[in-house]
């Protein structure tokens, strides 16, 4: 079985936001592998290694640095990698079309991406490339077993978690809770610079956005910052409450 | 037409809906604003909305009993095409997001998703969004003969319920073949206001010490004020509260009138859910923590002091 892991690079988190010319200016900032894709490249190697036959495929569609997040999941375990490079912009009814391109010149049975991803904010890719190739998917995936054709697992739906049972091929959307993903080891890393990583450009996939982005901005809203000293429990709380009854007026 | 579908719960047309009309109506695009009412046994829920809508068509089907991405998107995607709608508005629940794009590949259009904002400009829509875990709010702009259009909970003015009643249509539907079975359903019935729709949220943090001290501080608090409680991922995952019951990137987003945080740090995953709420409220015994950076008001203690103390102060 071939497996298709995404892999977005995207700011780390604990970076803060800049923006240049309208746009968000990743220039100089620390860059990593989206959390939520690493849950999946994790998956996709805990099914490698439990004795299924499998094949574990990289795919990051990007600026040229992405290869460095390519290497980060090569130096995990990935067999190969491809890289679809692109400057653009792309929003995710887009990269789907690269995705599910990317899935069936390889024949994938089983995709995994990130159920949200930390830069954009989007949840649409896995339901949009599943559509794409006519596929299943399960979002907000927290636990997955492979039987042979069957997965069975849990996910996090509207109002709760529910278990179930599809058949491959199927879109999976991980999430934090799924696993630990693993850290590169030193000599996987060396390993991984001999692996196979194949670039791609996007002109190839004859395919146009759906979107525009016109700008970005940082917009905090200004707050307050009225914060009391504790010491004296009973003092600050009746502050407190007065403050919210009669300044905020949000308690009754 | 303009094509909006409904988002109930437990037999209540949910505050989204509401938000959607008011979207809908505010684009003020080309033909009627119709609401498609999806499920089974959905008579009351369509009742409802016909206050509010200009039509009201309702599939009401055994099939339809659970929901299901691949049949919501076929059902939406075919009363899209056969009423030519021009914009395409579902909730920004974790449903709507999912199946949502489905729909805009079928229709082969652009999606904007989780909007804050959407106007019409010649045919052109332009949307707002958050992103970044909700630190940077995008514009873009979607240029086609039809849009899917995903809305953020909260960011609409809801319609109002008016005294015209909107006629009501049965739909027939091509459904296809669900494929993923669900096995089994763990939900927690809470006799609380539901988290999205409140006023006011109290959450706990790891700082609450235990489930013990949640019930007591957390929930202790809410009920004097007649809030939702909500928690942090490190408790969730800790066991002490359910899913649901989790803001952030992972759960929930809001954005009630007063978040009042306890004993929480404030990580940038808990903030992207509730950093947009109009007054936040800390209290955490340090006085570093990041959430005091957001708050409006805090306090800088013990979270079993403070909070008693509160809770006294309030049945006063
Ligand atoms: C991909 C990903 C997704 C995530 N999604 C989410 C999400 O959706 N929601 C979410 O919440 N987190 C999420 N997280 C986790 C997040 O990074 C934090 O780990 C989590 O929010 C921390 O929870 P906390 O504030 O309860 O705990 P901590 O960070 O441990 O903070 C506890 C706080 O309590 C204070 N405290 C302790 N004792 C007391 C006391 N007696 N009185 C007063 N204050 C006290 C401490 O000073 C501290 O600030 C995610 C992480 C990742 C990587």
């Amino acid at each position: 079985m071939r497996i298709l892991t995404l892999v977005r690079q995207v700011l780390d988190a604990e970076e803060s936001v800049r923006i240049r010319d309208g746009e968000v200016d990743l220039n100089g900032s620390k860059l990593v592998v989206d959390t939520m894709d690493e849950y999946g490249v994790e998956q996709a190697l805990r099914v490698r290694e439990s004795g299924v036959e499998a094949e574990v495929i990289a795919l990051a569609v990007g600026p040229e640095r992405n290869q460095d997040a390519l290497r980060t999941v090569l130096a995990m375990g990935a067999d190969r990698a491809i890289h679809v490079m692109t400057e653009l912009m792309l929003d995710p009814i887009f990269l789907s079309q690269v995705v599910a391109q990317v899935a069936q010149n390889e024949n994938v049975e089983l995709i995994f991406c990130g159920g949200q991803q930390a830069d954009w904010d989007s949840h649409a890719l896995g339901a949009a490339t599943a559509e794409r190739l006519q596929w299943p998917q399960i979002t907000w995936t927290n636990g997955l077993e492979v039987h042979g054709q069957t997965l069975t697992g849990k996910h996090d739906a509207e109002d709760g978690s529910e278990t179930f049972s599809v058949e491959l091929p199927a879109v999976i959307t991980t999430q934090q809770g799924l696993n630990e993903p693993r850290y590169p080891t030193v000599p996987n890393i060396m390993k991984a610079k001999k692996k196979e990583l194949r670039v791609e450009t996007l002109e190839q996939f004859h395919i146009g956005p759906k979107l525009k982005f016109l700008s970005a901005e940082v917009q905090a809203k200004t707050r307050l910052h009225k914060i009391l000293d504790g010491k004296d429990a009973p003092a600050a709380a009746a502050e407190l409450v007065r403050l919210l009854r009669h300044e905020a007026r949000v308690i009754a | 037409m303009i094509l909006v579908v409904v988002e109930y719960a437990n037999g209540k047309v949910s505050k989204s809906t509401y938000e959607m009309a008011g979207c809908a109506r505010q684009l003020g695009r080309e033909g009627p604003v119709t609401a498609l009412v999806l499920g089974s046994g959905v008579a009351a829920i369509a009742s409802e909305v016909a206050l509010v809508f200009d039509q009201v068509l309702v599939a009401d089907h055994a099939d339809l009993a659970q929901y299901d991405a691949e049949v919501w998107a076929a059902a939406v995607a075919q009363i899209a095409r056969e009423g030519e709608a021009n914009t395409v508005l579902i909730g920004g629940s974790r449903s709507g997001r999912e199946y949502s794009p489905r729909v805009a590949v079928k229709l082969d259009a652009p999606l904007l998703e989780d909007a804050i904002s959407v106007v019409d400009a010649n045919g052109t829509l332009t949307a707002e969004r958050y992103t970044y875990l909700a630190r940077v709010t995008e514009k873009v702009e979607a240029d086609a003969p039809v849009v899917v259009v995903t809305i953020k909970q909260g960011a609409f003015t809801a319609a109002m319920p008016g005294n015209q009643v909107a006629e009501q249509f049965d739909v027939d539907l091509n459904l296809p073949q669900r494929r993923v079975q669900i096995t089994g359903k763990a939900t927690e019935k809470s006799s609380r206001i539901a988290l999205t729709e409140a006023d006011i949220v109290v959450s706990g943090g790891r700082g609450v010490g235990s489930a013990e001290g949640f019930a007591t501080l957390v929930e202790g608090l809410a009920d004097q004020l007649g809030a939702a409680v909500g928690a942090t991922r490190a408790i969730v995952d800790a066991g002490w509260r359910p899913y649901q019951e989790q803001v952030g990137q992972t759960g929930k987003t809001v954005q009630p009138k007063a978040y009042i945080a306890i004993g929480i740090s404030g990580a940038v995953q808990h903030l992207s859910g509730m950093s947009k709420s109009k007054c936040i409220v800390a209290i955490n015994k340090d006085a570093d923590a990041p959430i005091f950076k957001i708050s409006d008001y805090g306090i800088v203690g013990d979270v079993n002091q403070i909070v008693p103390a509160m809770i006294a102060e309030l049945q006063k």
